[in-house]
């Protein structure tokens, strides 16, 4: 599903990282300033590496030698920011339709009333973002990724920004996601126990690099 | 004291003409300028930079003249615009939109650049990662979120555009009925014996034109801020 072998320098900070997964969620696991976002942004294409490769699904979406950069806009790949990053001046409803609209796919409703359930924002549709909470933000913004119909969903700490009890609220909808969606994702974290519960796959970076790749048993006690 | 003769009336609705027309055409050159010095890097962007601002600093005066020898009907542009479109802007209404507009395009970039710059560049990344190509990522993400700044400098380019008098009277004259703008009148006016009734109402007329400028764009102003960050 997602095979990757890549170098780049960041200022003072080296990441190289190779890694090929198939599972359902690789989980992306490191403490902060291991590289993790560096990394999602590759995967992304909003940062182009300097030497490497990148492919998802068998398609080639960067290589360095043949000079191949497929821009964010064209990888359909979802991304999930720590932050949410909705956009203020539309309304739920908009936000979560914002994808289908950027990439010309017809209108369907019972798609969209799937994922209004499954993510619980029914009642959310018509407010504006600033008028939500952390968590509810962070559901929209799922929801909104998945509209667009990505064949991977990177999801960047989606719940760093929130505190014990909001985690505790979204992290069933991240696992009904998981198992519903039938979308792969990569899921980044620092908190070992969230991995547990969500990857099949764990990368371990430490410093820019891969330090570990295997089931959840390579998660630090 | 408040019947404006046909020769004020004449002014003023050129003035409120050449100023809306200024304004509306300078306005989307002045978007792509305020978004290339906002998010590019490019060769030579201090020089365009300086270029936009020019007028800013340079006597109106040279401005207009500049106008006249490169839009004059004997100028490179204006001899080359006259025989193959057809359009002549010396001593025209039109020209006077030009002066206007050039002498109003620093004032109205810089707000728009300002409010461009200040646009959080993660939702455009986030817009990107939905499928969205630059150009939509502009159109439905930074030209909204940028909208109070936009609006803005329309304001401020409209109220420069309809107080300009130096590169116009220069580039076009002072031409009753053609290029006699509210300006150009009260600087006739004031020369001549027994104008001064006809000069005070046109500085009140002037006066409430800019006033309903400013009310204006601070009303747009605040309704594109609240619609934009939640009701």
């Amino acid at each position: 599903m997602l095979r990757l072998d890549i170098s780049k320098q960041l200022g003072d900070f080296f990441i190289e990282a190779a890694f090929a997964s198939e599972g359902r969620v690789t989980g992306l696991f490191g403490a902060s300033g291991a590289g993790k976002t560096s990394l999602v942004n590759m995967i992304a294409g909003l940062l182009t590496p300097d030497r490497g490769t990148i492919a998802v699904d068998g398609e080639v979406l960067d290589d360095t030698a043949a000079r191949l950069h497929v821009p964010a806009h064209r990888r359909r790949i979802g991304y999930v920011f720590q932050e949410a990053r909705l956009f203020p001046h539309l309304d739920v409803r908009h936000n979560l339709d914002y994808g289908r609209r950027m990439n010309g796919l017809a209108q369907d409703p019972s798609h969209l009333a799937r994922i209004v359930e499954m993510l619980d924002v029914g009642k959310l549709l018509d407010r504006r973002p600033g008028k939500l909470s952390g968590g509810e933000r962070q559901r929209v913004a799922l929801g909104r990724a998945l509209l667009a119909q990505p064949r991977l969903l990177l999801l960047d700490e989606p719940l760093g920004s929130l505190d014990e009890e909001r985690k505790a609220e979204i992290l069933p909808y991240l696992m009904r996601l998981r198992d519903e969606a039938n979308v792969p994702m990569v899921y980044v974290s620092h908190d070992p126990d969230e991995m547990r519960q969500l990857a099949a796959q764990v990368v371990l970076l430490k410093r820019g690099r891969v330090v570990a790749f295997g089931g959840v048993e390579v998660l630090p006690g | 004291m408040f019947d404006l003769s046909p020769t004020e009336m004449t002014a003023i609705l050129l003035s409120l003409r050449v100023a809306a027309v200024a304004t509306l055409v300078a306005t989307p050159l002045g978007i792509a300028a305020a978004w290339l010095l906002a998010r590019r890097a490019f060769w030579g962007k201090p020089v365009v930079d300086a270029l936009i601002h020019l007028p800013l600093v340079l006597p109106p005066v040279v401005t207009g003249y500049l106008l006249l020898l490169s839009f004059g009907r004997r100028g490179l542009i204006g001899a080359w615009l006259a025989d193959h479109l057809g359009i002549v802007f010396a001593f025209r209404w039109t020209g006077a939109a030009l002066a206007c507009g050039i002498m109003a395009f620093p004032l109205l970039v810089r707000p728009i650049r300002l409010s461009i710059e200040a646009v959080d560049r993660r939702l455009e990344q986030a817009a990107a990662t939905l499928g969205a190509p630059p150009w939509r990522v502009f159109a439905s993400v930074t030209l909204p979120l940028a909208l109070p700044g936009v609006l803005a400098g329309m304001v401020l380019g409209f109220a420069k555009a309809i107080g300009e008098f130096g590169a116009t009277i220069t580039f076009v004259s002072n031409i009753p009925g053609e290029t006699q703008t509210i300006s150009s009148a009260v600087y006739s006016l004031i020369q001549t014996p027994d104008g001064d009734a006809a000069a005070l109402r046109l500085v009140a007329v002037s006066i409430v034109i800019a006033m309903a400028a400013l009310i204006a764009s601070e009303f747009f102003a605040r309704r594109a801020t609240r619609r934009l960050h939640g009701s």
